[in-house]
């Protein structure tokens, strides 16, 4: 997709240089231009930046003391906590994951590799709810595992491992995504020569794939990230909203709201909001390093 | 699934559990799962209860909450959720904790005094100010052109008290007329236009999203709004008869017997039908049992006929089994986007 655009800029820019004359009557005619940035900005401005901006308004609409009270509320530090907490296990296990599957996938044929590549994309089509009901059939006390772990005194739904679980599911796809194209795309020339060359593997790994892969890596790392933070539908399922032990940001959320608690909901909400937007900016910035690396 | 299989998987899953935060060893930590409506009352209720309980035995115990659509509580703890205790809408919320999953004895309800509901309330409706569709009693909710805000009976448990008290006025009405009851209930949830899954969520659609002329409410939610939210807004109207709507309280026992808690547990509920625990109850529009309390907030309640839900329909399980069941007479009335 970057690289049509790139291609289209590149070659409007060679027409005018070229100054021809055609140019105009090649593309559309501007009032054409015109209507189509003017729907595209209208349809950003309202489904977009309007919600954006209602969210700011409403988190500060009760002064900003009520903003700071609603975010260092011992309930909404907890849930701060858990979700950096579910996100900082999920993340770095879907990194791993990922590329290890990026990897067996790219580099080698074997039976049931199609299989592979389509169960990882299964959390993607499957609802989240599902999601979170597999968990509770797996783990609930009703569930396949729920008497063994209940008379081990282990507690996996309803509690923190549960969530971690369930976060962990819905965001699988993200790194094992972004890094297989990219892995297909670059071959196994360069990995042969060093191979060749006399490297062992973890070498070849660190030295050749690694630095090809990285940007990707990072895209894949901060979308997962994103999702691991906001997910709500399985997360929620797999809960048990107990204030102050299972509720992470959004579920926070969603309790405050319905305490009538608007302006503290929206102050929690923008953090999300925050989050969004420095996951956009971050984003943006590993496309442009690509770009120029490239 | 072979024995060694899930030995395996349980232990991968035991290291995943080993970083759920321990507590201080004095500390006793109670959950409650309730429904929706109880988050104030329960806010305040436990506040004093912790008090009560320190300066009773010198221990600290801090009470959890979950709220949710009673029959999803329910569910959740069939499933696992750790409560100790459970609050909820209806006694066959919790009567499904014994029969589904054997959590407590069958006969939890003769535990406590007052078939175990501390507090009682009864269903009202809820309209905009100054009444301008002219809401007297239920014949209204079935006119035409009303729109009339329920959430789903399958999920929550004061939806199951609306429905369950518009049949009843409607049995009275027409003489036990089991057709013309149907008939009415139908054309009422014609006039449904979302069905919520819990009763907070259904006071978020009338109240902040401003859908519907009326809400049909416990008459403690509809208080809350009234008092909490806007008495500018709201009126509140009381039909010439309702149901005396019970919410019931257990200890959940094997719960409370694995983690050594019975005992909190217990006062924790016992403390409900004490004068404060009354009290708190009536602060928060539940009406009290205790009569002392009840003499005192007398003029905060209107009085109206209500009728139980042993008298008209039997009881729980054969309102239960019959109403709201799959394919029972709730499925046959309620069509979506009609």
């Amino acid at each position: 997709m970057d690289g049509g655009k790139i291609m289209a800029g590149s070659a409007t820019g060679l027409a005018r240089k070229g100054a021809l004359g055609p140019s105009r009557s090649l593309t559309e005619p501007r009032w054409v231009q015109w209507i189509a940035i003017g729907v595209a900005l209208a349809f950003l401005s309202l489904f977009l930046v309007v919600p954006l901006v209602s969210v700011f308004v409403n988190a500060f609409a009760k002064g900003i003391a009520v903003f700071a009270k609603a975010i260092v509320d011992p309930m909404a530090l907890s849930a701060i906590k858990l979700t950096f907490l579910a996100a900082l296990i999920s993340v770095p296990a879907n990194l791993v994951f990922g590329l290890a599957a990026a990897w067996a996938i790219t580099r080698f044929r074997f039976p049931g590799r199609n299989f592979l590549i389509t169960l990882i994309d299964l959390p993607f089509s499957v609802s989240p709810v599902i999601s979170g009901m597999v968990f509770v059939l797996m783990f609930g006390a009703q569930g396949w595992f729920g008497p063994w772990l209940s008379d081990h005194g282990i507690k996996i739904l309803f509690a923190v491992p549960g969530i971690v679980l369930a976060t962990i599911f819905v965001t699988f796809p993200f790194v094992a995504r972004e890094v297989i194209p990219l892995l297909q795309s670059q071959g196994t020339d360069e990995e042969e020569a060093a191979f060749v060359l006399g490297a062992g593997g973890w070498q070849m790994f660190w030295r050749v794939t690694l630095p090809n892969i990285k940007w990707g890596l990072l895209y894949g790392v901060i979308l997962c990230n994103a999702r691991a933070m906001g997910e709500f539908g399985a997360v929620s399922v797999v809960s048990g909203h107990i204030r102050g032990r299972t509720n992470t940001i959004p579920l926070h959320v969603e309790i405050l709201y319905n305490e009538y608690n608007f302006a503290a909901a929206f102050a929690v909400a923008s953090l999300l909001a925050c989050l969004a937007l420095v996951t956009l900016a971050a984003k943006s910035w590993v496309e442009w390093r690509y770009r120029n690396e490239n | 699934m072979n024995k060694k299989m899930r030995m395996f998987l349980g232990l991968l899953l035991a290291a995943g559990g080993g970083f759920v935060a321990p507590l201080a060893a004095k500390d006793i930590v109670l959950l409650n799962a309730s429904y929706d409506p109880t988050r104030e009352l329960f806010q305040d209720y436990n506040e004093a209860f912790s008090l009560y309980w320190k300066n009773k035995t010198g221990q600290t115990v801090r009470i959890d909450q979950s709220h949710g659509g009673s029959g999803k509580q329910a569910r959740a703890v069939i499933d696992g959720l750790d409560a100790d205790v459970v609050t909820l809408a209806l006694a066959y919320d919790v009567d499904a904790l014994a029969e589904k999953a054997g959590l407590l004895p069958k006969d939890w309800q003769k535990r406590l005094p007052s078939n175990s509901a501390p507090y009682t309330s009864t269903i009202v409706f809820l309209v905009r100010k100054g009444n301008p569709k002219g809401i007297k009693d239920w014949d209204d909710l079935a006119r035409p052109g009303v729109s009339v805000i329920t959430p789903n009976p399958k999920t929550s448990g004061g939806a199951r008290w609306n429905y369950l008290a518009a049949w009843g006025y409607a049995l009275k009405k027409w003489n036990n007329d089991e057709a013309k009851a149907k008939e009415f209930l139908t054309a009422i949830f014609k006039n449904v236009p979302v069905l919520d899954s819990g009763a907070r969520g259904a006071t978020v659609t009338f109240v902040e999203r401003k859908i519907g002329d009326v809400f049909i409410s416990w008459e403690n939610e509809a208080y809350l709004v009234v008092n909490e939210l806007g008495k500018d807004r709201f009126d509140i109207v009381t039909p010439s008869l309702s149901i005396l709507a019970e919410p019931p309280v257990a200890v959940v026992d094997k719960t409370v017997d694995r983690r050594g808690t019975r005992a909190v547990a217990e006062e924790y509920l016992k403390y409900l039908f004490s004068e404060a625990g009354q009290t708190i109850a009536a602060q928060h529009y539940y009406r009290p049992r205790l009569e002392s309390v009840k003499a005192k907030y007398a003029g905060s309640f209107a009085s109206v006929a209500l009728f139980t839900i042993d008298d008209v329909f039997g009881g729980w399980s054969v309102a239960q089994k019959k109403h709201f069941s799959d394919g029972g007479v709730f499925d046959q009335i309620y069509q979506p986007g009609r």
